[in-house]
């Protein structure tokens, strides 16, 4: 091995990653029967947290209600604990590539102040439209890709679709 | 063993969030390692100067796809014990509308982002805190979309029979259409003036 593969800028082949990433949706599938998620663990931290502040107000509407149930608190899903493993299996990889840096990662021509701002936008729009659509990229898209349901491939062409268009848009964040 | 396995009864429902830590892992792994972890590598599949996610994702699909038809064909798992998410006609559409509006605003989508967040990307943690204020907002408004959150269930439909093909030809047709991909953003790459990052 010629090259330092602790400095940060190696990444494995993306075949490879690709074949990884499958075997573990595939496992996911084999052994529970449901495919990855990332957006519903938010989902669940939102209705513990709102539930706690505010039990009426949570009980009452029309969307919290559909995710409380009286024998396990929401924070109780698989998801949650999924994504607990997601932040330590990128802790692992980080550590082993030599990523761990604390920083704000921008194109050249945006400031900080920017990035952060459109950073946030993003995330909120993800957030809106993970709900609209029961799932995000790898609870609807990617996982409905490998069972081949039409919501899995309709959802991955709109979420891929506009993002090309919007990412036109907003070149400017970017290159 | 029969899969799926926890629905089959073959592990103890008890073991469901053990076993959802352990594929946690194995996928932000995966995420991280082939750089999820960064917004502007990401970014590269819609400028061309980096196809990553094209490749991880579409070959991630087609090798867990395989695996689920090989292990249905050969007895070994109940495909159609599997879970299938409803498609809601139109909230599926819009909703990827909006998630590819912040996909190019925010450079991550949710999974990616919680892998920048492990390393400590501090963009990351702020399109996460975004994910929470968004799906706080769509919760309170719920009544607002609650028309078309439910219009047009077509419940779990598949796309090969939305298509009138067979399983096997629809998924044999995905995989052709996935190495032309692959060809085709090798191409593009090599036409497309690099971006340093």
């Amino acid at each position: 091995m010629k090259n330092n593969k602790r400095d940060g800028t190696f990444y494995i082949n993306p075949y490879l990653g690709g074949i990884l990433l499958g075997l573990v949706l595939f496992a996911t599938y084999y052994i529970t029967g449901r495919g990855l998620g990332a957006s519903g663990a938010v989902k669940s931290t939102v209705v513990t947290a709102v539930h706690a502040v505010a039990p009426s107000h949570a009980e009452e509407s029309g969307y919290y209600s559909k995710f409380l149930s009286d024998d396990a608190s929401p924070m109780n899903n698989w998801l949650v604990f999924e994504v607990l493993g997601v932040i330590i299996g990128g802790f692992i990889s980080g550590t082993i590539y030599g990523r761990l840096k604390l920083k704000v990662e921008h194109s050249p021509k945006i400031t900080d102040k920017r990035r952060l701002i459109a950073a946030a936008s993003g995330g909120l729009l993800f957030g809106i439209g993970s709900q609209l659509a029961r799932g995000c990229t790898s609870g609807a898209a990617l996982s409905g890709m490998a069972v081949l349901s039409a919501s899995g491939i309709i959802t991955m062409m709109a979420i891929f679709g506009s993002a090309y268009l919007f990412s036109w848009i907003f070149k400017k964040l970017w290159i | 063993m029969t899969g799926p396995l926890i629905p089959m009864g073959v592990i103890p429902e008890t073991w469901n969030n053990v076993i959802a830590l352990i594929i946690g892992i194995g996928f932000g792994f995966a995420l991280e390692a082939s750089g999820f972890s960064s917004s502007r590598k990401i970014m590269g599949t819609f400028f061309g100067y980096d196809f990553v996610v094209l490749r991880v994702f579409f070959t991630a699909a087609i090798t867990a796809m395989s695996g689920i038809i090989y292990f249905d064909f050969m007895g070994w798992m109940d495909a159609s014990m599997l879970y299938i998410n409803p498609y809601y006609v139109s909230s599926a559409i819009t909703g990827g509308l909006v998630m590819g509006a912040g996909f190019a605003l925010g450079g991550f989508c949710p999974g990616t982002s919680f892998c920048g967040v492990a390393i400590g990307k501090i963009d990351a943690m702020i399109f996460s805190a975004g994910l929470f204020v968004g799906i706080f907002i769509f919760s309170e408004i719920y009544p607002l979309f609650e028309k078309m959150y439910n219009s047009g269930n077509l419940g779990g439909a598949m796309i090969y029979d939305m298509l009138g093909l067979s399983k096997g030809v629809f998924a044999f047709l995905l995989i052709i259409v996935a190495i032309g991909m692959f060809y085709a953003a090798t191409f593009v790459e090599k036409k497309v003036k690099k971006v340093d990052y």
